[in-house]
């Protein structure tokens, strides 16, 4: 009887902790390293994303700009296999946690970037070819691309910033001690793409 | 001086070295978070620059309500002074992003920013609209209609016209269903950022007290409880909210989003 009379009203205060408990760890950050990595996950989707449509135009420019400067081969099969090169590159989900693949990736990207670049850059010299209606399309097409490259871009890095931040620090760190020892930090763009942008045409 | 007191004196300094350390990383933190400055969102026509007369003002601001009333495409112009250093596709889509142009779940936004210093123009298009003002559209309406009255320092002329070559196109769109209209916008909710630190603390004292309470009992803890309690259900939670709210503004961004849509032209 005492012993009952001890427990009854402990018994409320537990069914109280609980769900307060849950309540305040969350406001302690539990569930924010699951989200910063789901967001900055999303963030990559989209510069693949970016990327992809990058890829999806070249073929096209390639042929345009062929039936007006033939003599530039080299120059359209420097794109051709840069292109080429940087869809072959395997790319998925857990890319933005190896360092290497990553690496891979970029340099690949990167590359593409510069030959487009000089495609664009010899294209100047050929005004039948600047007054195309076709290739005009696709040159707004390319360079709106490549914007939405440098903003997806920076986007994922601001996510990867905070995602990164939060596992390293207090109190992300605890709870990835914790509870999410297998999430690895993210890797970041090192390669200013903005150096390699399509130069914009001047009119 | 007894060891104790400069213990004391010691822990003093260290503390008023922390506190002007917060202060400063406060301060630099806040710089940061601010990066680039916007005019405020005023209406749909934001003339920082003051290439319009008000007649032409009045005329473009009636126009772009209307068409966002008819097509739920919240288009917005804006001629800036400055590009406060950075390119107009960096200023562009970071400007819509702060202003919030566009419906809120659908992004149906554009903006048209014209920069007479820097030379530049830009229409940037929102996620939402991409698919319909597309950079090949917008490049047309900027090479055709809008730079060659810039050149001949018609500003008014190359706004109006690349206005009405915009409402044209999300016009027409509006009308084979492409973009739905919203009908009246909501008000964008400003969200408040709830300091971090406090909360945490705050958070990590109550836990302390619970685990005591929960061990030990007694009747304060049980009136805690049903304070706590009480509190939990009536919801309020405290903390968040605030911030500032439109302060009387009869125009405000609803919620949309850019990725670096459109394109740019030069003259």
């Amino acid at each position: 009887m005492t012993v009952q009379a001890m427990k009854i009203p402990r018994l409320p205060g537990f069914m109280f902790f609980l769900p307060l408990l849950v309540f305040l760890l969350t406001g302690c950050g539990i569930n924010d390293i699951p989200t910063y990595e789901e967001q900055a996950k999303a963030k990559w989707a989209e510069v693949l994303n970016q990327y992809q449509r990058r890829a999806d135009l070249i073929p096209n420019l390639v042929e345009t700009v062929k039936g007006f400067a033939k003599q530039e081969s080299s120059v359209l099969q420097q794109v051709t296999e840069a292109r080429a090169k940087a869809t072959s590159v395997q790319v998925n989900a857990s890319t933005i946690t190896d360092p290497e693949a990553f690496k891979k990736f970029q340099e690949a990207q990167s590359q593409l970037s510069g030959a487009l670049g000089r495609l664009l850059a010899i294209t100047e010299n050929y005004p039948d070819l600047k007054s195309n209606a076709n290739f005009l399309a696709l040159q707004s097409q390319l360079e709106g691309t490549e914007n939405r490259i440098s903003v997806a871009r920076r986007d994922y890095i601001e996510a990867v910033r905070v995602y990164n931040t939060e596992l390293r620090t207090f109190p992300g760190r605890i709870w990835a001690m914790i509870l999410y020892s297998g999430n690895k930090a993210m890797e970041e763009f090192t390669i200013d793409d903005s150096a390699k942008r399509v130069p914009g045409v001047k009119f | 001086m007894s060891w104790a007191g400069a213990f004391r004196g010691g822990m003093r300094r260290i503390g008023a070295a922390l506190a002007v350390a917060l202060v400063v990383l406060l301060l630099v933190h806040a710089a940061l978070a601010q990066g680039l400055t916007f005019p405020p969102l005023t209406g749909p026509v934001v003339d920082e620059a003051g290439l319009l007369n008000p007649a032409d003002k009045a005329a473009l601001d009636a126009s772009l309500r209307a068409l966002e009333a008819k097509t739920g495409a919240q288009v917005v112009v804006a001629t800036v002074r400055s590009l406060r250093g950075v390119t107009i596709e960096d200023y562009g889509y970071q400007l819509g992003r702060a202003w919030k142009i566009g419906q809120k779940d659908t992004s149906t936004g554009a903006l048209l920013i014209v920069a007479p210093n820097e030379h530049t123009v830009r229409i940037e298009v929102g996620y939402g609209l991409e698919g319909t003002l597309t950079d090949a559209a917008t490049r047309l309406i900027i090479e055709t209609v809008i730079l060659p009255r810039f050149r001949a320092n018609d500003y008014p002329g190359g706004i109006k016209g690349g206005v009405a070559q915009i409402a044209q196109i999300l016009t027409a769109e509006a009308q084979t269903g492409a973009i739905r209209p919203t009908g009246t916008p909501s008000l964008a909710t400003p969200v408040g950022e709830v300091p971090v630190w406090p909360v945490i603390l705050l958070g990590l004292g109550f836990v302390v007290v619970l685990i005591y309470c929960a061990i030990r009992g007694g009747a304060l803890c049980q009136f805690l409880f049903q304070m706590l309690y009480m509190i939990a259900m009536s919801g309020g939670r405290g903390g968040g909210g605030g911030g500032s709210s439109g302060s009387g503004q009869s125009y405000s961004g609803r919620g949309g989003s850019f990725g670096g849509g459109g394109s740019s032209g030069r003259w």
